[in-house]
């Protein structure tokens, strides 16, 4: 393990010493100048220059396809060439000119000075070997050592990244969680002592307080191992408790570059203002608090059947455990939890797309009641919107039909010119041009494909719209417009939103109500600007900490 | 046409071996369709006593025409041919004047004759032109082929879409019942029957559709118990669509691409087996237009090469152009080519 006490690898600049620039002037360890990125004829990064210092930590903020990733890939020069190119500019890592360096110069450089670890903890790691072996292979190839002492080796990583006794060398990827994976990467990137770690989306793929857990272990490793660390993330609040300095990156280009601090107090570019706004969403406008109950849910259970053999007991897990809400007309209804929770669950089942027990009361019929038919013109009023913008359309309709599918079932003797003109109406509801009727989904951006989304739920005029995390898969800038429109249409038509989330920022800036899920449970409900002022229940606290990066 | 499609078709034209086997297979199957203006044993226009007469589309008597005999005409009857042109009339005559059915019966030597200007490819040893029957038993094998692939992808879209739909029991049982039902041995069932039945092409067609539609089943099946997850099927089923409009317009047409993939294959087992029925002779009955009993005959007539040759060389060309494209069609549906080749993805 490099040590920071015995001095050899510390970089720290001696008092005086870079002022009286006595020999040497003090190296960066990452210098980039001027550097391009191309894929073909197109140039994806635009002649952007930063530096790391030793020990230091930098991120690199933006929106998706903004070159963030490119532009870290390009420093252990990772990118696919020669599709890729640099037209102009040098990389300098650890003194030594990176671009154009051989393939064996650059063997060695990777995993001893630069190691990375990515944003999937899922495909980052082999299925069908032990993580113990995937670990200690570079070990082996590397470092000479026997295979026992590759073995206590990586015991000491596990250690190093705080996988306990209980994750053991032998276990197969599938049988760890998400954090525990991510930290096995981050072991893996370790292995070599790397003077520099880029960490790409490291936690995006968790939940957020296994993102709080995995930000502290970096900054803890970066501290201890006095080793340099380039932060990619789209999400600003991650950044902020970890970064000194944050470099903002937009269209191939850095927009702005100045120390954490600075970014957060006083944005200079309009960019970054913008990311912030985004970032801090207003809170809602409020609702009246005496509204009459559209819809209630009273000790509602779902469970899922597992497996079962032959001779068996039928095993169950119960994904929603006794849950009662009242939701009120205006009122959007916020249901946090992680992943796992029975958050989506809740939604579906009060949906009736999924059998569950209790009693659920929507625009004054009890829905159990109901069969198949009679439950049809009640669709109408109960509308849902998706996570997944790519998904949730059907590739092969085009957006007037699919925001059309709604109006041909429930009012299918409307004449056609009629149903049209409701689709159009539908789409400049929502901000899009009616003259898109005739194009399909994979011409549209994701902002734009969630707002189809939005305009197939709302062409029917439901009352109440269960939203399922549909801002999740959306850049931050996006979110907020996204979000903005929501606000919009519920003022307009005085709808009900049960919105269903992880992001408590989303949820802080829509909902009236809140419902904290934890393992099928719902831990803590109420109005949600209270619960965000005074979390009464650990679990809420945990969450909402994690969430706004408070005391990392 | 969708951009997607539009993107296909260039995928599939950028195939050459598939694009001109498709343009061949086209060319040699529209002009089969015409059969019976390339060869015929009646002219296809002839003039006589002032009139003109249509033979191809009218069947006209001997006595209409002037002759004797209640019955149809028989045009390459000397009698018949001096009646004409007695009259002052004359005959249009297609390239081959011989149909499938009738046996030449002014040839020169035993039949079967080997080739000769009279008959290009010599005649079979019932005398009958050999160049006939292979125009109007490749049109018969394809016509044959394109029905059964209609009947029976239909068929097996229909059982997959309801197995991957419901899922569950539905799927259990049915797929229980592909497996057995598919275990039985067509051949020897379909000759077992044969020997019961007197085969036409419509039973033909019956038995062996009961029997092939297991071939897309699987696939159908297994895109909609994927696609039935998609949020887009959700959504549908949240806006309260009923079981078979989802099925129709929300998962079908995402779930074709891998049924249409497997058309072209479908469609040249099924000439393969009725070649192969004709061929052990429990196939169409006696006297059809039949590539598999053409081979039949080339392999007890050894002593006359050009049947066998013949036979095979038709099955064989008529394979390899229905294989060719079948793999152009599946290239170009596959989304990782079709990406690649327009530059969106590598």
């Amino acid at each position: 393990m490099r040590s920071t006490q015995d001095g050899r690898w510390s970089h720290q600049v001696l008092p005086g010493e870079s002022s009286q620039g006595i020999g040497k002037r003090m190296t960066k360890l990452v210098e980039v100048r001027d550097l391009s990125v191309a894929f073909g004829d197109t140039t994806v990064v635009q002649r952007i220059s930063f530096d790391i210092d030793a020990g230091e930590t930098v991120a690199l903020v933006g929106e998706s396809g903004s070159g963030k990733t490119v532009t870290a890939l390009s420093i252990p020069q990772l990118l696919p060439y020669p599709y890729a190119s640099h037209p102009t500019g040098s990389v300098l890592l650890d003194g030594e000119e990176m671009i154009g360096a051989g393939s064996s110069k650059l063997l060695a450089m990777r995993g001893s000075v630069v190691s990375m670890i990515f944003q999937e903890p899922m495909t980052s790691l082999n299925p069908l070997h032990k993580i113990g072996k995937q670990v200690s292979e570079m070990l082996l190839l590397e470092k000479h050592l026997t295979r026992r002492g590759a073995s206590e080796r990586v015991r000491e990583l596990f250690d190093l990244v705080g996988l306990d006794e209980s994750v053991r060398i032998g276990a197969y990827p599938h049988e760890l969680s998400g954090g525990q994976r991510q930290r096995v990467m981050i072991a893996m990137a370790l292995a070599q002592e790397p003077k520099l770690l880029i960490a790409d989306e490291p936690t995006t793929a968790l939940d957020v307080t296994i993102q709080k857990q995995i930000l502290q272990l970096l900054r803890d490793l970066q501290k201890r191992l006095n080793m340099a660390l380039l932060l990619i993330s789209h999400n600003l609040t991650v950044v902020r408790s970890l970064a000194q300095r944050i470099c903002v990156m937009t269209h191939g280009e850095i927009v702005e570059q100045n120390t954490s601090r600075r970014i957060f107090g006083a944005p200079q570019h309009a960019y970054t203002k913008h990311l912030l706004g985004a970032e801090f969403m207003d809170l809602p406008p409020p609702a009246a608090r005496h509204a009459p109950v559209v819809a209630e849910v009273e000790n509602l259970h779902v469970r899922y059947a597992l497996g079962r053999h032959w001779f068996g007991k039928q095993r169950f897990l119960d994904a929603v455990v006794g849950v009662s809400l009242k939701i009120r007309e205006g009122h959007t209804v916020g249901i946090v939890g992680e992943s796992g929770s029975g958050k989506t669950t809740l939604g579906m089942a009060l949906l009736r797309m999924i059998p569950s027990e209790g009693r659920i009361v929507a625009m004054g019929r009890e829905l159990h009641a109901l069969n198949k038919k009679q439950m049809k013109p009640l669709r109408q009023d109960l509308q849902v919107v998706f996570q997944d913008p790519y998904g949730s359309l059907s590739p092969r309709m085009t957006v007037g039909r699919i925001v059309g599918e709604g109006l041909r079932i429930h009012s299918g003797d409307t004449p056609i010119a009629e149903r049209e003109k409701q689709v159009a109406n539908a789409l400049i509801e929502v901000g899009l041009e009616p003259d898109m009727m005739n194009r399909y989904p994979h011409e549209f951006s994701g902002g734009e494909r969630q707002r189809i989304s939005i305009a197939r739920a709302l062409v029917v005029k439901p009352k109440l719209i269960v939203m399922d995390e549909p801002t999740s898969a959306l850049d931050v800038s996006v979110q907020s417009q996204i979000v903005e429109l929501l606000r919009e249409v519920q003022l307009r038509y005085n709808l009900v939103y049960l919105f269903i989330s992880h992001d408590l920022k989303v949820i802080r800036a829509l909902a009236h109500d809140l419902v904290v899920m934890h393992h099928g449970t719902v831990v803590e409900q109420g109005e949600a600007r209270k619960i965000f002022e005074s979390p009464k229940h650990e679990y809420t606290r945990t969450l909402m900490d994690a969430a706004f990066m408070r005391e990392l | 046409m969708s951009p997607l499609a539009r993107r296909r078709w260039r995928q599939f034209t950028r195939n050459k071996r598939a694009y001109y086997s498709m343009w061949v297979f086209l060319g040699l199957f529209s002009l089969s369709l015409f059969a019976e203006l390339i060869a015929n044993d009646k002219p296809i226009v002839m003039y006589h006593a002032g009139e003109l007469w249509f033979p191809v589309a009218v069947s006209y008597t001997d006595q209409e025409l002037g002759g004797t005999l209640p019955s149809e005409a028989v045009y390459w009857d000397p009698f018949v041919l001096d009646l004409v042109e007695s009259s002052g009339g004359w005959m249009l005559w297609p390239p081959i004047r011989f149909g499938y059915k009738v046996p030449d019966m002014y040839i020169e030597t035993a039949a079967p004759a080997r080739p000769s200007a009279r008959h290009w490819l010599g005649t079979d040893d019932t005398g009958r032109d050999t160049v006939a029957l292979l125009i109007y038993g490749f049109r018969l094998s394809v016509l044959f082929g394109l029905a059964l692939t209609l009947i029976s992808s239909s068929v097996g879209i229909a059982v997959g879409a309801l197995q991957g739909y419901f899922g569950g029991l539905v799927d259990l049982l049915g797929q229980r019942f592909v497996e057995i039902w598919a275990g039985l041995p067509i051949l020897l069932l379909l000759i077992i029957l044969a020997s019961i039945v007197e085969p036409n092409v419509f039973w033909l067609l019956a038995t062996l559709s009961a029997f092939s539609w297991m071939t897309v089943v699987g696939v159908v099946r297994a895109e909609f118990l994927r696609t039935r997850n998609f949020e887009y099927v959700r959504a549908a089923m949240a806006l309260g669509d009923s079981d078979l409009s989802i099925m129709v317009r929300h998962v079908l047409p995402n779930a074709m691409t891998a049924a249409l993939t497997f058309l072209p294959f479908i469609l040249s087992g099924a000439v393969t087996t009725l070649t192969a029925l004709d061929f052990l002779g429990f196939g169409l009955p006696a006297g059809s237009p039949s590539l598999g009993a053409l081979l039949a005959q080339g392999k007890t007539n050894l002593h006359a090469p050009w049947l066998g040759l013949t036979g095979f060389v038709t099955v064989g060309v008529m394979l390899t152009l229905l294989i060719f494209v079948g793999e152009g069609v599946r290239d170009a549906f596959d989304p990782r080519r079709t990406m690649v080749a327009s530059g969106v993805a590598r």
